[in-house]
């Protein structure tokens, strides 16, 4: 049921994603393929935070590895095409790499952990001009060519963008139907207990890291040709913690939450940017809205409806254990 | 050598006041268990208070004073009723998102409702400079450092050395033994959030001098004094002091020996190498690690 | 005689000055239920923990099929053909009882990277169904088991700790928190199990009637040591348990 219910929302979702550009805009095409590219680098964060329940506040990080990757590699004359797998590449080297202090640190002490990895990173990416054209950034990011096919423009860009996003969706749906998905739920629910079915903690726990942080560099790579031009900015640890939030807002551990989460941490805001009065009310307004989340809805927005399922069963519990003691009073 | 000294002397103000900031969080996280990633926030937020009240002609110290008395309520009393009991049940990661949920909250709507500026603070201290051994330090870093430190130690004697202090610690050690001892275990608590509220404020009256007053002051401030209580010993008061004055004098030397650039990195590089060899931290007790 | 399954010479394990394990020796033949009982803060849980590579003994050897498995962790043991059950239920809340038992032995199935590309229940898919018939659980099968009953939750518990075909289960105090009228049922289910696997098992238990009534041997630990290793009827008869541990 749960799956058919999925394929007909994909079917839905893609014939809009598909025609929705020719109602907007350039701008908004922008910021659709901007929306995109978020929800790949959440997609990535989902599955170390969400599924395998580790602790991650540095993602930026790497999203920003795979921008000044493909970025600096365009500038020296390698093809977008191979820039892009090479971004993936290095973030899952050094996904694997931040995979390994949390082997031996547990939850808030990782966070900051991650934390501390993303403020070296972009560092790194700020004070090493050479490398990085540190606070001036690098600009004239080109767009790529396909098959001889120009992605100049913003429409065809989206659907580069539109048709990487998909691929990055199926791959990460695939890997979690298979016999991984359970082993990195199982590492999430109970390491101890997964360790004692033969279960390598360690081996699932590197690569949750690895994977996300790949996942983040392909995104990385697409937002650099996207925008063209990168700075430091956007790979700060508070761009880390936003991207934390979309994927508790969206829900942990749901496969669509980090289209949601990316749509309200993403979209929304760069929507309202110019609509007068309201655009420097968004952040505070959305910090706000993260503590009433949790208050009322822990497990994020897509968890209504199994909240909404649990409580019509307990209804359903509680009437039933009613009516069999109500027949052994009457009888 | 006296460049030598002034920097660890600068150091140690800047730590003392980390130290501060340290202290609050660890009490925090010792007596209910939460982590509050806003605390960077609960320092910019009574630095701004204060500049209000000295906008409408009140002087510094009543200033501080009525500062005080509206954080104990507001960043007190209505952190813990408003945020954290409701969430106590869940566990700690919805505290620990909240508080960010919160801290955005803070600092941005600072920004968009007050203003993005950065505001001058009045120092407690009067600008005059000091020749010690051949060292020149300035009255507010000795002053900031013997302040500082004097309100930690304090802190640290009443929690030591009165009956309340003792209930607060007892709190903090074993809950459950707490309550049955017959402790208000709620109202211990209360007062360890009404604690780390003052400290908070103190820190605001000592750091905005310098950093000055703005929207994201606390942004650094906050991590800071994380790394600090980790490096310490979370599960020693004594650690958030040690921890502060560690990262604020490192900071200062590997700014000027290696480069003011990659200053941030110092406290999360100490900070690595001490969760990943001695995560209790300097001063704190190994915990055994229960199956 | 066979070689045995499981040797254990002069285990030690020492807290300070607490000597939890003192000394212990025994072995457990291939297919046969050894149970070990004695009072509280006899040695038994550090004995179990040693065993099962959760903590490191200070001398000693824990031998398996004749390999020295001593100082392997619980990855590797499970690997080599040990199973177990928890004290406190351990069970993956969120996940139905069928992916519980599932993931319970998906590791045993080829490497990790040809597990990328195999169908989601890794072929066990039948295997699980089979003890979820056996254990009578299949009106609950596709539940969470979070949402089970302490009871139902024990059998599922107890269904993983054997999904992966061990050679040897250790089960920790089967009994503890069950409704004593099924007891009966849960023995009735282990003596199954021993019989149509021909594993063994190692039974930490202080339901003296289950003990008395499953085990082939049962060991006796007081304060450390071993006091006496004998059949049930043994046991009963020795004047030394008696006094010490059972009563008259």
């Amino acid at each position: 049921m749960k799956t058919r219910c999925l394929i007909l929302f994909t079917a839905i979702a893609a014939a809009a994603l598909l025609a929705a550009p020719h109602f907007l805009k350039s701008y908004g095409i922008y910021l659709l393929s901007y929306w995109l590219i978020y929800t790949i680098a959440t997609m990535g964060l989902n599955l170390t935070v969400g599924y395998a329940g580790q602790k991650s506040l540095g993602h930026a990080a790497f999203l920003g590895i795979g921008a000044y990757t493909v970025a600096i590699l365009l500038k020296a004359g390698v093809s977008f095409w191979l820039g892009l797998p090479a971004a993936a590449l290095l973030c899952f080297a050094v996904g694997l790499v931040l995979g390994f202090p949390a082997l031996r640190v547990q939850t808030i002490y990782l966070a900051f952990a991650t934390l501390g990895f993303n403020t070296a990173v972009w560092l790194l990416i700020r004070n090493e001009e050479w490398l990085t054209g540190g606070t001036f950034g690098i600009n004239n990011i080109a767009r790529p060519e396909f098959f001889g096919y120009s992605l100049e423009g913003n429409l065809a860009y989206y659907h580069l963008v539109l048709g990487i996003t998909v691929l990055m969706g199926l791959k990460l749906w695939i890997l979690l139907r298979s016999p991984w998905g359970k082993a990195f739920t199982a590492l999430r629910d109970n390491a101890i207990r997964a360790e004692s079915l033969g279960i390598s903690v360690r081996g699932y726990t590197l690569l949750s890291f690895a994977i996300g942080a790949a996942y983040a560099g392909v995104a990385g790579g697409l937002f650099a040709s996207l925008v063209q031009f990168i700075e430091p900015g956007p790979f700060t640890v508070a761009a880390s913690i936003m991207m934390y939030l979309m994927v508790v807002v969206g829900g942990p551990g749901y496969f669509l939450g980090p289209v949601l989460g990316a749509a309200v941490g993403v979209v929304l805001p760069e929507w309202l940017r110019d609509v007068p009065g309201v655009a420097n009310w968004y952040l505070p307004a959305f910090g706000a809205a993260v503590v009433v989340l949790m208050v009322w809805l822990p497990d994020g927005l897509l968890s209504i409806p199994d909240r909404l399922k649990a409580r019509r069963e307990a209804r359903e519990a509680s009437a039933a254990r009613t009516a069999a003691a109500r027949k052994e009073v009457l009888q | 050598m006296t460049d030598f000294l002034q920097l660890v002397l600068s150091g140690l103000a800047t730590g003392s006041i980390y130290a501060l900031a340290a202290l609050g969080f660890t009490l925090l996280w010792q007596a209910s268990g939460t982590i509050n990633f806003a605390q960077g926030e609960f320092v910019m937020l009574p630095a701004f208070a204060m500049l209000a009240c000295m906008s409408f002609g009140a002087p510094l110290g009543l200033a501080f004073v009525v500062t005080v008395l509206l954080a104990v309520v507001v960043l007190g009393w209505g952190f813990k009723r408003g945020v954290v009991d409701p969430l106590m049940r869940f566990g700690m990661m919805p505290i620990v998102v909240a508080t960010i949920g919160l801290s955005i909250a803070l600092r941005n709507g600072v920004r968009a409702g007050f203003s993005a500026e950065a505001h001058p603070f009045p120092s407690l201290f009067a600008d005059k400079l000091f020749n010690i051994a051949g060292v020149t330090v300035t009255l507010a870093d000795v002053g900031t450092f013997g302040l500082a430190v004097a309100i930690v130690l304090a802190t640290q004697a009443f929690l030591a050395r009165t009956v309340t202090g003792r209930a607060m610690q007892a709190v903090a050690q074993n809950t459950e033994s707490a309550q049955v001892l017959g402790i208000d275990v709620p109202r211990m608590v209360f007062y360890t959030f009404a604690i780390n509220a003052a400290l908070a404020v103190a820190a605001a009256l000592l750091v905005t001098p310098t950093y000055l007053a703005k929207f994201d002051m606390g942004e650094g401030l906050g991590t800071k004094a994380f790394f600090a209580a980790i490096i310490g010993g979370f599960n020693n008061s004594r650690g958030a002091l040690v921890g502060g004055l560690i990262v604020g004098v490192a900071e200062n030397l590997a700014s000027a020996y290696i480069s003011p650039a990659y200053k941030d990195a110092v406290a999360l590089l100490i900070f690595m190498v001490v969760i990943l060899f001695k995560p209790q931290g300097l001063l704190g007790r190994k915990e055994e690690r229960k199956v | 005689m066979s070689q045995p399954l499981l040797k254990v010479s002069d285990l030690r394990k020492s807290y300070g000055a607490i000597r939890a394990v003192d000394g212990v020796s025994f072995e457990v033949q291939p297919g046969e239920i050894f149970g070990v009982i004695g009072p509280n803060g006899s040695g038994k849980t550090t004995l179990f923990n040693s065993m099962l590579g959760q903590i490191q003994p200070d001398t000693g050897r824990i031998e398996l099929q004749g390999e020295d498995v001593t100082h392997l962790g619980p990855l590797q043991l499970n690997r080599r053909g040990v199973g177990r059950t928890f004290q406190t239920l351990q069970v993956f809340g969120k996940m139905s009882v069928r992916d519980n038992l599932i993931v319970a032995a998906q590791e045993h199935q080829g490497s990790m990277l040809r597990r990328l590309f195999m169908p989601g229940d890794s072929g066990l898919g039948a295997k699980a169904d089979a003890l979820i018939d056996q254990f009578r659980i299949r009106h609950v099968a596709d539940k969470k088991a979070g949402q089970l009953s302490y009871g139902q939750q024990k059998l599922v518990d107890i269904g993983m700790a054997f999904m992966s075909d061990p050679d040897l289960v250790l089960l920790d105090e089967p009994c503890a928190g069950v409704n004593p009228s099924l007891v009966g049922g849960l023995s009735r289910l282990l003596k199954e199990l021993n019989q149509s696997r021909r594993g063994s098992f190692v039974v930490i238990e202080h339901n003296m009637d289950f003990v008395m009534d499953l085990c082939h041997r049962i060991m006796v630990m007081v304060e450390g040591k071993v006091m006496a290793i004998g059949t049930p009827a043994e046991i009963r008869a020795n004047k030394q348990v008696l006094d010490a541990y059972l009563g008259s």
